[in-house]
């Protein structure tokens, strides 16, 4: 009988149990979307700060000073000690390996340019642009197309060949760099208008012809100077295996004041608990441990801020998704609130015919429970499709459903439609039967 | 309220009141027994109405507020735009006072002038000496972790790694610059972690009266949008021909990139719940409209014109949509200040601009909760209503 009257409920009020499913729906939906954006816009955020360039610099232990002024550099090009090439590719050995977006070495090569009829010293500058490496199974490219995605490039596109979709290398904003095994070079901006040359020109440097590929505009000293394939640098500088310094960009967890303690310091637990966290402290103290003779230090510049931003907008998709939350509750009990007291003269009838104030709050909770559950779902799925759409237009990648949510979204489902429900149910099981079926109230 | 006869009047001074009362407040009577007869159902849409306004209201200051915040918050990334001196040359001696006299007074600009020189340890080690306006570099800079900023004449900012060739006890210690010494006291350690660590930062007027060099560098944190850089950009490369005048590119195109980004997850949530909001309006005020078909029947059967009886319940619901916006509103700049002492750290400057905006989607949702109902209604004989079927 109980199952009879709930099923005939369904059947006979379709519609009214459809607005109240759409509000189910409608409120979960929103509500699965804001929980799932603001449980991922960390790692999202995290990513688009990773375009302030590098948080990580890695050096030689025993390194004499820098002298560069202006992005001309002053310090004798064998002065001072390297790190070695072929250690490089152990960044991606270390714990957070996963969380390295890329980096990129440098080395900085002081040589002599016919300029104005006499000659001039200009830096040459090696790295990687988008190097193929691997370590151990792993395949990756690295390079300053990722460390640094301020860089701008204009050169001419293409050798003939037709792009092939989906690489990186063929899409427009890839022409004009050099290859990273080729005697190409790019040209800083403001030394091209000094020098009056264009992409595809040669430049005479330390006595070999070099193509320019492509001009580089970046709004710091760069602009000044030549950026070449680390092989080249190497070869000119006539150290093969020589690194300067090496820029590592990698997504840290905003410190705190266990990440700026000294690691020697604390207790095995503590440490080992620092060490496995993702500070930008504990990824240098990791790289070098995995370079030898080298020192990492934190860009404090991008390294400080990023977390204060990031922490600020996880705050603010904190609050917004307790309000979501809350307006989807608030939703769901108006609409449930209204489902039931419509049906007062239903409620009448039942207790006219001697049903007991709990056998009519029972009936009306499992019909709550079933639209709850299959709101819940719809709502769910509703919401996760349009969490993943959000995901796409922003941020151009997926924001990801943890699968638990889902037991959690339904019960939060059940629990807000029983609430929503609650109030109104008491009111309609108090109500005199004889007034509501003479339909007076 | 004065015009609803209380229970204690006797049926003669009702009568009386009411032969008085003018024959148009008929209707706005009707509007206000209705609210006060079911006081609770009305509390409840009215209720619903406040917290759709509220959270709009909130969401809407956040949106517009939040991006001058994260502003605020980009800015301590330091400079976005520098002035150099073509070929590496000095500045013009007024170039700061322009700078600064174009940004305007009042502006939270700020600029710093850096000059360079190359100076000789005792043991003949080249080490980059910076003169520069120490406090306003440590306004600028606030990610530079500095022991202790120089506060006495001749006393040295210090970079770490420099540190460990000029002065590695923190005794004092001498430099040459084309043959004129100075003799230099290390006040503290500066630690960036990047070239600024290799460097010796000296106030700019010792500097000055050391090397003769002045400032052949300028650095700018300029608040404002990306428009409004630009154009300063623009007014001083005019100004000053002699000079470079470049955005820095890095701090720059990252702070668009990371605003539009949370822009757009921040327009989209509010959409959300904006939207939730108003379903939870209609939900409400639909059931209260629907609720009431017997005083709807009566009316008609009364002999009401299809007009009138529209005209009531959208006025009814226009009023409650006006009532909750202007007590939403309220709540709701409370609750968006409340945020931004809470994530900001500085309160939300309430926009009352956006009033109009919660005002009219109040007063619009208010209505078509009202209309669905109606037109629903429309269709049964008021018979059927008054049977109540």
């Amino acid at each position: 009988m109980f199952a009879r009257i709930v099923y005939e409920s369904f059947r006979h009020q379709a519609r009214r149990k459809l607005l109240a499913g759409i509000a189910i729906t409608l409120g979960v939906a929103v509500a699965t979307a804001m929980i799932a954006v603001a449980t991922d816009i960390g790692d999202k955020i995290n990513r688009e700060l990773r375009s302030y360039g590098a948080n990580l610099l890695v050096t030689p232990q025993e390194d004499t000073l820098d002298v560069e002024v202006g992005g001309v550099n002053l310090k004798p090009p064998s002065d001072g000690a390297f790190l070695n090439e072929s250690d490089l590719p152990k960044i991606r050995g270390t714990f957070w390996h996963n969380n390295i977006v890329g980096f990129s070495p440098m080395l900085p090569v002081t040589v002599k340019i016919g300029y104005g009829g006499g000659a001039k010293d200009v830096t040459l500058v090696g790295t990687y642009f988008n190097k193929p490496l691997h370590f151990g199974k792993q395949d990756f490219t690295t390079g300053v197309r990722i460390t640094h995605p301020w860089w701008k490039v204009e050169g001419s596109c293409g050798n003939g060949a037709l792009p092939r979709p989906g690489r990186v290398e063929d899409s427009p904003a890839a022409c004009g760099w050099p290859n990273d095994d080729s005697q190409d070079v790019l040209l800083g901006e403001r030394l091209a208008t000094k020098l009056a040359r264009k992409p595809g020109d040669t430049l005479d440097v330390a006595g070999r012809q070099l193509t320019i590929s492509g001009i580089l505009s970046t709004g710091a000293a760069e602009d000044d100077q030549i950026v070449a394939p680390l092989a080249l640098a190497q070869q000119i500088l006539g150290k093969p295996g020589a690194v300067r310094r090496v820029y590592v960009s990698a997504l840290t967890k905003p410190q705190d004041a266990f990440a700026t303690q000294d690691p020697n310091t604390m207790t095995p637990e503590a440490r080992d608990r620092w060490y496995c966290s993702p500070y930008v402290q504990s990824i240098a103290y990791q790289l070098q441990e995995v370079i030898p003779h080298s020192h990492a230090e934190q860009i404090r510049q991008v390294a400080q801020n990023e977390g204060t931003v990031l922490s600020r907008i996880k705050g603010l998709m904190l609050l917004v998704t307790l309000a979501a939350l809350f307006a989807s509750a608030l939703a769901v009990s108006a609409a449930m609130a209204t489902a039931i007291f419509e049906r007062r003269v239903e409620v009448g009838l039942m207790k006219a015919l001697g049903a007991g104030n709990l056998a009519v709050s029972a009936i009306f909770f499992a019909e709550a429970l079933l639209l709850a559950l299959v709101g819940g779902i719809a709502g769910f799925s509703a919401g996760a499709l349009l969490a993943r759409q959000i995901g796409l237009s922003i941020f151009n990648s997926q924001i990801s459903i943890e699968p638990v949510l889902f037991p959690v979204i339904l019960a939060i489902a059940v629990i807000v439609t029983f609430a929503g429900s609650a109030a109104a149910i008491r009111r309609a099981v108090k109500f005199d039967p004889v007034f509501a079926l003479r339909g007076e109230g | 309220m004065s015009a609803i006869p209380g229970t204690l009047h006797s049926p003669k001074q009702v009568a009386d009141r009411r032969a008085q009362a003018p024959h148009t407040s008929m209707f706005t009577r009707m509007l206000l027994r209705a609210a006060v007869l079911r006081r609770r159902r009305a509390a409840a849409a009215l209720l619903a109405m406040i917290v759709a306004a509220a959270v709009a209201t909130v969401m809407m200051n956040l949106y517009v507020d939040v991006q001058a915040k994260l502003r605020t918050e980009f800015r301590n990334y330091g400079a976005n735009v520098v002035v150099v001196g073509k070929d590496g040359q000095s500045l013009p001696a007024g170039a700061l006072a322009q700078v600064e006299f174009t940004a305007g007074p009042g502006s939270k600009m700020l600029a710093v002038p850096f000059s360079y020189a190359v100076a000789r340890t005792k043991d003949g080690q080249s080490v980059v000496v910076v003169g520069t306006d120490l406090a306003r570099a440590r306004q600028l800079n606030h990610w530079w972790k500095v022991s202790h900023w120089p506060d006495e004449p001749n006393q040295a900012l210090i970079g770490m790694r420099a540190a460990n060739v000029v002065s590695p006890n923190r005794q004092p210690f001498e430099l040459t610059f084309q043959g004129r010494p100075i003799e230099l006291t290390p006040a503290g350690m500066l630690q960036t972690g990047a070239g600024e660590d290799s460097r010796i930062y000296l106030d700019q007027s010792e500097f000055q009266n050391w090397t003769g060099i002045s400032p052949s560098t300028i650095e700018v944190a300029a608040n404002g949008t990306a428009a409004d850089v630009e154009s300063l950009i623009r007014q001083l490369a005019q100004l000053l021909p002699s000079a470079d005048v470049r955005p820095v590119r890095q701090i720059m195109e990252a702070e668009a990139n990371v605003l539009n980004k949370t822009r757009a997850t921040l327009y989209a949530s509010a959409t959300l719940v904006v939207l939730t909001s108003a379903l939870c309006v209609l939900a409400t005020l639909m059931g209260w409209v629907f609720d009431r078909r017997r005083d709807f029947a009566i009316m008609k059967a009364l002999g009401a014109s299809e007009r009138l009886v529209n005209g009531f319940f959208a006025a009814e619901a226009a009023a409650m949509g006006a009532v909750g916006a202007i007590l939403g509103f309220f709540i709701g700049i409370g609750v968006a200040v409340w945020i931004g002492r809470a994530n900001f750290h500085s309160p939300v400057v309430p926009r009352f601009s956006v009033f109009p905006y919660v005002l009219a989607g109040s007063v619009a949702v208010a209505l078509i909760s009202a209309i669905l109902p109606i037109t629903m209604l429309r269709r049964v004989q008021p018979a059927i209503i008054l049977r109540g079927e």
